[in-house]
This record gives structure tokens, sequence and C-alpha cells, in this order.
């Protein structure tokens, strides 16, 4: 029975083979809001703001250009900036981190 | 005398003509590990029954230098021909001309012959092997896609249309193969992309080769986008001209019928299945041990394996078959194999082709996954085409018909002709150990040992739902039956389904959940 694996399904645990795409599938995580990823992949052309930064919900703090155009990365909501994992030129990945962001405390 | 002249000079003609892109192209092409489009078709098509057409069509470019060049045939060559000596029209791109590439009098050689397969109702094969659209010939060689894919959906559902890829096809290309019933890729050959991998590496910076984009192995695993994988193209002719044995020349036909045979490996049936609906076997098993010869012809074998589809004969007459694999993913419906199955019942619908359900699952696969991927809306395409479906349906219930999945596979509710279970099927709104653990939760919670009150309770559940005979009792099944009364059964059904008639309330069409 060694080329079977275990998959359950309603509380009972089937024997069965399991697929590629399956054993591929990413868990899922829930989206931290601290953390700014790119929604595309693209190149850093240029960033507007530095480490340890106030900055206003909506100001622009970077721009990131994929397929031609330049979207501009806005900040979700005021907070400091408390790390900046990408340099200007550099080209990244979709959803590839950032920033990382500290609300201001209330 | 002049008369033998002009012999002469059509022959002469001819001879120049079909050389096509000339020796040293047609080497390249060899060495490429490829056929040229006339041994494709060729060898497709039965001994010297080709006949080829507007053989002496020339482009009709006049910028940017093309005036002077002479592009034999325009790069694609069409025709009619018989396979088992019945016909079918079939064109193939000349990639030795021009790269295949399709400009406005290729795609008029093209549309040309869709009209002629349409209008003769016989099927139509494409062999794609272009580097895209000629660039050199602008909108004109858009316009000419434009008008094979507009051919390719008025002939969807009327006549059977082939795409067998040989060789690159990229871009807008991709969508004619992709609006036809079955394409065909061959290993190291077929290349399928809308973008390929240098403007996916300079735009969006990932590198990834030709082969991994779009290859035959993707297109048969992941994508979905292809129907027959074959490590050569003598092995992919071979699957075509098999294919074309099981399903009808229109859709004003039914498909030929062979004469019947007994199943040459009746396995005791009953021996295929664990009696535990929590151990996998093989369906495809079952499936043989039920057709002619048993004989089963797989499409999509590799994509979503969890869901067996294919055509088989009763008594010399082709069916679709339609199966979960408890051997794969426990037979779960997913987002793939709901999108594999429902587009085969459309087309078993569409071709006149009954369909036998065999039905053993667990219900939907969970995951945030499956959720995000939409397999609410990929799964209803399952419920939509049985419930529009009209050709005879039969359903036999092999163990598993849990929840939605019950509902999903061809219940009577869905409108089966015929639902037959055997003994060892539990039709029921999930599995004993989930509903136990919900409907005896106070019980189970507050027990001494709760693992053991779960144990009674579902054994408890077991004995009174995970069985034929509550669904029997309403009607819902029409018989339970021994497993090895099942190809009995089957040709029963399709017996006195011989003559069905069925008809909806009048629409343009429906609004299925693509």
């Amino acid at each position: 029975m060694s080329e079977y694996s275990t998959l359950v399904v309603h509380s009972a645990v089937y024997q069965t083979q399991l697929t590629k795409k399956y054993k591929n599938r990413k868990a899922w995580e829930a989206p931290n809001p601290n953390l700014i990823h790119s929604f595309i992949p693209g190149t850093i052309i240029d960033i507007f703001v530095e480490e340890g930064q106030t900055v206003k919900q909506g100001e622009c703090i970077m721009i990131l250009e994929a397929m031609k155009m330049r979207n501009r990365v806005e900040m979700p909501f005021d907070a400091v900036i408390k790390k900046i994992h990408v340099e200007e030129g550099v080209r990244i990945p979709k959803n590839h981190l950032m920033f990382d962001l500290e609300p201001l405390a209330e | 005398m002049s008369l033998k002249r002009n012999i002469l000079d059509l022959r002469k003609r001819k001879q120049e003509v079909l050389q096509g892109g000339g020796e040293k192209a047609i080497q390249k092409q060899v060495k490429m590990g490829k056929l040229t489009a006339r041994e494709r078709i060729e060898s497709i098509l039965d001994e010297d029954s080709f006949h080829e057409y507007d053989l002496f069509v020339e482009h009709v470019a006049r910028d940017f230098n093309m005036e002077g060049k002479v592009l034999h045939g325009d790069g694609v060559i069409t025709g009619t021909g018989t396979i088992y000596g019945r016909p079918v029209c079939i064109f193939a791109q000349d990639f030795t001309v021009a790269g295949g590439s399709l400009g406005l009098m290729h795609a008029r050689k093209i549309t040309k012959i869709m009209d002629h397969a349409l209008k003769m109702r016989v099927p139509l094969i494409g062999i794609n092997d272009s580097g895209g659209a000629r660039i050199q010939e602008g909108v004109n060689s858009l316009a000419g896609y434009g008008e094979i894919f507009y051919r390719n959906t008025m002939a969807s559902g009327v006549i059977p249309q082939i795409s067998v890829i040989l060789g690159p096809c990229a871009g807008g290309a991709v969508y004619s193969p992709a609006l036809t019933d079955f394409v065909f890729v061959v290993e190291n050959i077929s290349k399928m992309f809308i973008t390929g991998p240098s403007v996916i590496e300079s735009v969006l910076g990932e590198k990834i080769s030709m082969e991994e984009l779009g290859g035959a192995k993707v297109h048969s695993e992941i994508t979905g986008n292809a129907h027959f994988y074959a490590q050569t193209e003598h092995e992919c002719f071979d699957q075509i001209k098999k294919l074309l044995t099981y399903i009808p020349w229109n859709n004003g036909k039914k498909a030929e019928a062979f004469p019947p045979q007994e199943p040459t490996s009746p396995v005791a049936v009953d021996e295929i299945v664990p009696a535990d609906p929590k151990m996998p076997y093989d369906v495809r098993d079952i499936i043989k041990s039920t057709t002619d010869s048993s004989d089963f012809f797989e499409v999509m074998e590799d994509f979503a394996p969890n869901i067996v589809i294919g055509f088989g004969r009763l008594n010399g007459e082709t069916v679709g078959f339609v199966a979960n694999q408890p051997k794969v993913l426990a037979g779960v419906l997913d987002c793939d194999s709901s999108d594999k199955a429902a587009r085969f019942i459309r087309y078993c619908d569409a071709f006149n082709i009954p369909i036998v359900t065999l039905e053993d699952l667990p219900g939907y696969l969970p995951g945030v996954d499956q959720e995000h991927a939409g397999v609410i809306r990929h799964g209803a395409k399952i419920l939509y085409a049985y419930s529009e479906a009209t050709v005879p349906k039969i359903t036999v219930i092999i163990r598993k018909a849990y929840g939605g999945g019950y509902i999903a596979m061809n219940s009577r509710h869905m409108r089966a002709d015929f639902v037959f279970a055997w003994p060892t099927a539990e039709i029921a709104v999930m599995g004993p150990e989930g509903a136990a653990n919900i409907v005896f939760r106070k019980e189970i919670e507050s027990a001494e040992d709760p693992e053991a009150m779960r144990q009674e309770k579902i054994q408890e559940y077991k004995d009174k739902f995970a069985n034929p005979y509550v669904a029997a009792a309403k009607g819902y099944i029409d018989q339970v039956i021994e497993p090895s009364e099942t190809r009995k059964m089957l040709l029963h059904a399709l017996a006195v389904s011989a003559n069905k008639e069925q008809t909806g309330p009048y629409k343009k069409h429906g609004i299925p959940p693509f």
C-alpha cells in the first residue's frame, strides 16, 4: 500500500494517490497588513521614503514599473517605515516583500 | 500537340510548388525531429487519398519587399482525403515556407477548407506548425486569425474539429486549437503559449524554457489544454485515427457501430472494488470489465486524473464514460476535474453519444486554494452539463455518493434516465465519520470515552444510512444490482433509450458557468 497516501475529506481518511498539483498547492496564510508585497512583477524605479520615516496614508512611497506602466505604490495607512527590503533599479517578482510598516500608536 | 504542352506545363508548375520551402528548409525541419506538412497529411489519411486544393495560391503582400518573394502555397497545405474510407477535410501549416507564418491568403486557404468541412458535414483536422502572424501583412493576418476563430466557433458542435500541434503555435494562434474539440500534442515538438519565454523574461524577469512554459507535458498535465499526448508524431496520428472510430461524422449522425464483442477481461467486477469505501482501486478496471473487447480509449489521461473520461463500446455502440477515480485524490471533484468532465459531457451530448457515469466520490476537495480558485463556479459546470444533456444518461453508483457530489454526478435529479446502485453504494449527505461528528456531537463530547462513543456513533450512522436502500426507498435509484450484472444492465438501458426524445423550453442558448 506504499504507493498510496492519505487524504481527509469530512473526517474520513482515504487511501489514495496525490497529484503533483495537489502536493504543490500553497498553504494559505492570513495577510499581514504591515507587510507590503509587490502585486505584479516589475522594476523599482524610485523609492521616495527612508527607513524610520513617518508617512501618511495615501502618500506615494515608490514607483514600480511593470508592463510599461509606472505604478504608484501608496501608503495603506499612517505608519513608520520600519524596513525597506528592495533597492532602486532592481527587478522583483510578484509577491516580493518590499516594505515593513509599523502602525502609529493610537 | 499543344494539349501535351499544357499538361507538361501543369506538371512543371505543380512540381515547383510541391517543393514547399525548398531543400534547405526541409532539412531544417527534419533536423528538428519533425515531419514535413505533406508527410503529416499523408500519414494521417488513407494511402493515396489526399487531394490538394489551392496549390497555386500566392500571397498578396506588397510591403517590406514582399512583392518579389515567392511563398509556395503561402505556407499551408489544404485538401480532402479519407480516414478508414470516410472523408475528412484537412489543413497543415508548412513551417518550411516562411515559418508557416499566417498571412491573408494562408488564412483564406484555411477558412475555405473550414467552410467546405462545415458544408459537407465532415470532420476537420488542422495541423498547426507556425511561427505566428506574418508581421509584413499587418492587420490582414489578424483578420485571418479572426476569420478562423469565428468558423471554429460556428462549426463547434456540428462537425468534429481536431487540432494537432506539431510545432510552435503561439500568440493569438492558440485560440483556434482552444476552440476545437480535441487537441493533440507530441513530446518535444508541440509548443503552445500566448506569450513566449523571451517576452516573459524581459517584462517580468521570469526565466523559463519553451518546453517548461508550453510543451506537450505541460498542456496534458497542468493546463488541460491538450487531450492527447504522444511520444512521436506517428503515435499521435494513430491516436487521431483511433479517436475517429468512436465519434460520428457530424451532429446529425450517430457514431458508426462496430460488431458487438464480449469483454475480454470480465474480471469478476466484484473483485476489483474493496468493500471499505476508504480504500482505493482503479475505476478503469470496472470500465474495461463492461466494454466490448475491454477496450477503453481514455481522453485527457494525465490532467485531473481524479476523474476518468473517455470512449468505449457497448454492444458495438460508442458510449462516453465519466468515472470518479478513487485511486487519485479519492476521486474528489475539484476545479480541474469539474472542467474536464463538464466539457466531455457536452461533447457527448452534442454528438449523440450516450453517457455512462460511474460514481464513487467523497465529495468536493476541501481547501482554501480550491475555494479561491472558484470551485463553486467550476463545480457548477458539471451540474449544468449533466442537466442540459439529452442523450441517454446512465449512472452506476459503485460506492460513495456523498453530498453535492451525489447530486452532481448525473443523479436522478439531474434527469438521469437510469440510476443503478451496487449493494456497496452509500448515498448520504456525507460519509459516516463526518456525519457522526455533527449529528452526535453532544453525545460524543460528553461521553466518558469520546473516541469509543465516536466509533459507536459512526457505526450507528453506517448501519442506518451507508447503503443504497434509503435512496432506493424513495425511488432516487431504480435498481440495486449485483456488480456482475453491470454490463447487462448497461446494455439493457441503452436498448431501452434507443429512441429517447427529450426537449427543454425554447431558448437562444443557456448561460453556463464558463
